[in-house]
C-alpha cells in the first residue's frame, strides 16, 4: 500500500469512528427516553464515555488526515469547492455536537449525583433533561450534518 | 494512489453511498453492543446486568442487523455496477471485503440469538452471570474487529 492509501484508509476509519459514536449516542438517547429512575439513566449514560473517545478520534482524524490527503494528492486542492464544503460541514457538525454534549453531559453528571444523594426516585428535573427537545434537535442536526458530509465526500461535487 | 476514487463515474456514487452508510451504521451498532456487553460483564447488581444485556440485544437487532443488510445490498450493487463479475482475478481487498461481510454476518446472527436468549435468562434468574451473553460478547467483539479490518481493506485497497 502506498502512503496515500494508508492516509485514505485511516481517514475513512476516522469517519467510521465518528459515525459509530453518533449511533452509540442515538441508542443511549432512545433507550434513556423512557427511563425514570436516576440510577437507570446513570447506568445508560456510562456508555457515552466510549462515544466521547470515538468522537475525538473521528473528529481529529477526519480533519487532519483529510487535509493531509488533499495536500498529498495532485488531483485535489484544499481550496476545491467540495473540500471547502466538507470543512464547513465538519465545523458546523462539531459545533452542534459540542452543544449536544453540553445538554447530555449535564444529564450524565446529574443522574449519579441524585443516586449518591439517595434520591433514586423519579425526578422531574432529570426527566426533563433526558427528554430535552433542544438536545434532541441538536443531536438530529449533528446527524444530518455528518450525513451531508459523507454525501459530499462520496459525490465530490465539482471535482 | 487510489485512481478508482478519483475517476469514479457518477452512477457509482449512490450504490457506494448505500454500502458505506450501511457499513458505518453496522460498526456503530456493534460498537454500542460491545460497550454495553463489557459494562455488563462484571456487574454485581442484577439491574445493571439485565439493563446492559437488553441494550446489547436491542443495538444488535435494531441497528446492526438492518445495517448489515444495507451494507451487503450496497456491496452487491456497487460490485455489479463496477463490473467486477467480469474480472477473472479479483483484487485482495475485494476478497477481504466479501469474507468479512459474510462471515461477520454469520457471527452477528449467532450473537443476536445468544444475546436475546442470554438477556431473557438473565432477567429470569435475577441477574446471575449468563454464559450465553459472554459467548455473544466474544463473537460481537470478533465481528467488530473483522469489520474494522474490512473498512481498512476497502479504503486502502491492498493488493
Amino acid at each position: 500500500m502506498a502512503f496515500y492509501d494508508w492516509l485514505l484508509a485511516l481517514h475513512v476509519l476516522a469517519a467510521f469512528s465518528l459515525v459509530a459514536a453518533l449511533v452509540l449516542y442515538t441508542v443511549v438517547i432512545a433507550v434513556s427516553w423512557k427511563l425514570a429512575l436516576p440510577s437507570d439513566v446513570s447506568r445508560m449514560f456510562r456508555l457515552t464515555r466510549v462515544g466521547d473517545v470515538a468522537v475525538a478520534v473521528g473528529a481529529v482524524g477526519t480533519l487532519v488526515l483529510g487535509i493531509w490527503l488533499a495536500i498529498d494528492s495532485d488531483d485535489y486542492q484544499v481550496w476545491d469547492g467540495w473540500i471547502i464544503a466538507a470543512l464547513v460541514l465538519w465545523a458546523l457538525s462539531m459545533e452542534t455536537g459540542r452543544r449536544t454534549g453540553t445538554v447530555y453531559n449535564a444529564v450524565r453528571d446529574r443522574a449519579p449525583a441524585l443516586v449518591a444523594e439517595g434520591r433514586d426516585t423519579p425526578h422531574p428535573e432529570l426527566n426533563a433533561m433526558v427528554r430535552s427537545s433542544t438536545g434532541l434537535a441538536l443531536h438530529a442536526a449533528t446527524v444530518v450534518l455528518i450525513l451531508a458530509l459523507v454525501v459530499v465526500m462520496i459525490y465530490k461535487p465539482g471535482a | 494512489m487510489n485512481v478508482l476514487a478519483v475517476i469514479r463515474p457518477d452512477d457509482w456514487n449512490f450504490p457506494l453511498l448505500v454500502h458505506v452508510l450501511g457499513a458505518a451504521l453496522l460498526v456503530g451498532g456493534l460498537l454500542t453492543a460491545v460497550v454495553a456487553q463489557f459494562l455488563g460483564w462484571r456487574r454485581q447488581r442484577s439491574a445493571d446486568a439485565v439493563a446492559y444485556a437488553r441494550t446489547t440485544f436491542r443495538a444488535l437487532l435494531f441497528v446492526a442487523f438492518p445495517a448489515w443488510w444495507i451494507m451487503r445490498i450496497g456491496a452487491e450493487w456497487i460490485y455489479r455496477r463496477e463490473g467486477w463479475e467480469d474480472v477473472e482475478s479479483e483484487p485482495d481487498w475485494l476478497g477481504i471485503g466479501y469474507i468479512t461481510a459474510d462471515l461477520g454476518g454469520l457471527l452477528l446472527l449467532v450473537s443476536i440469538i445468544l444475546a436475546g436468549l442470554g438477556a431473557r435468562r438473565l432477567a429470569r434468574s435475577g441477574g446471575e452471570t449468563s454464559t450465553l451473553l459472554r459467548i455473544s460478547t466474544v463473537l460481537v467483539t470478533l465481528a467488530l474487529v473483522a469489520y474494522v479490518v474490512a473498512v481498512w481493506a476497502m479504503a486502502g485497497k491492498p493488493g
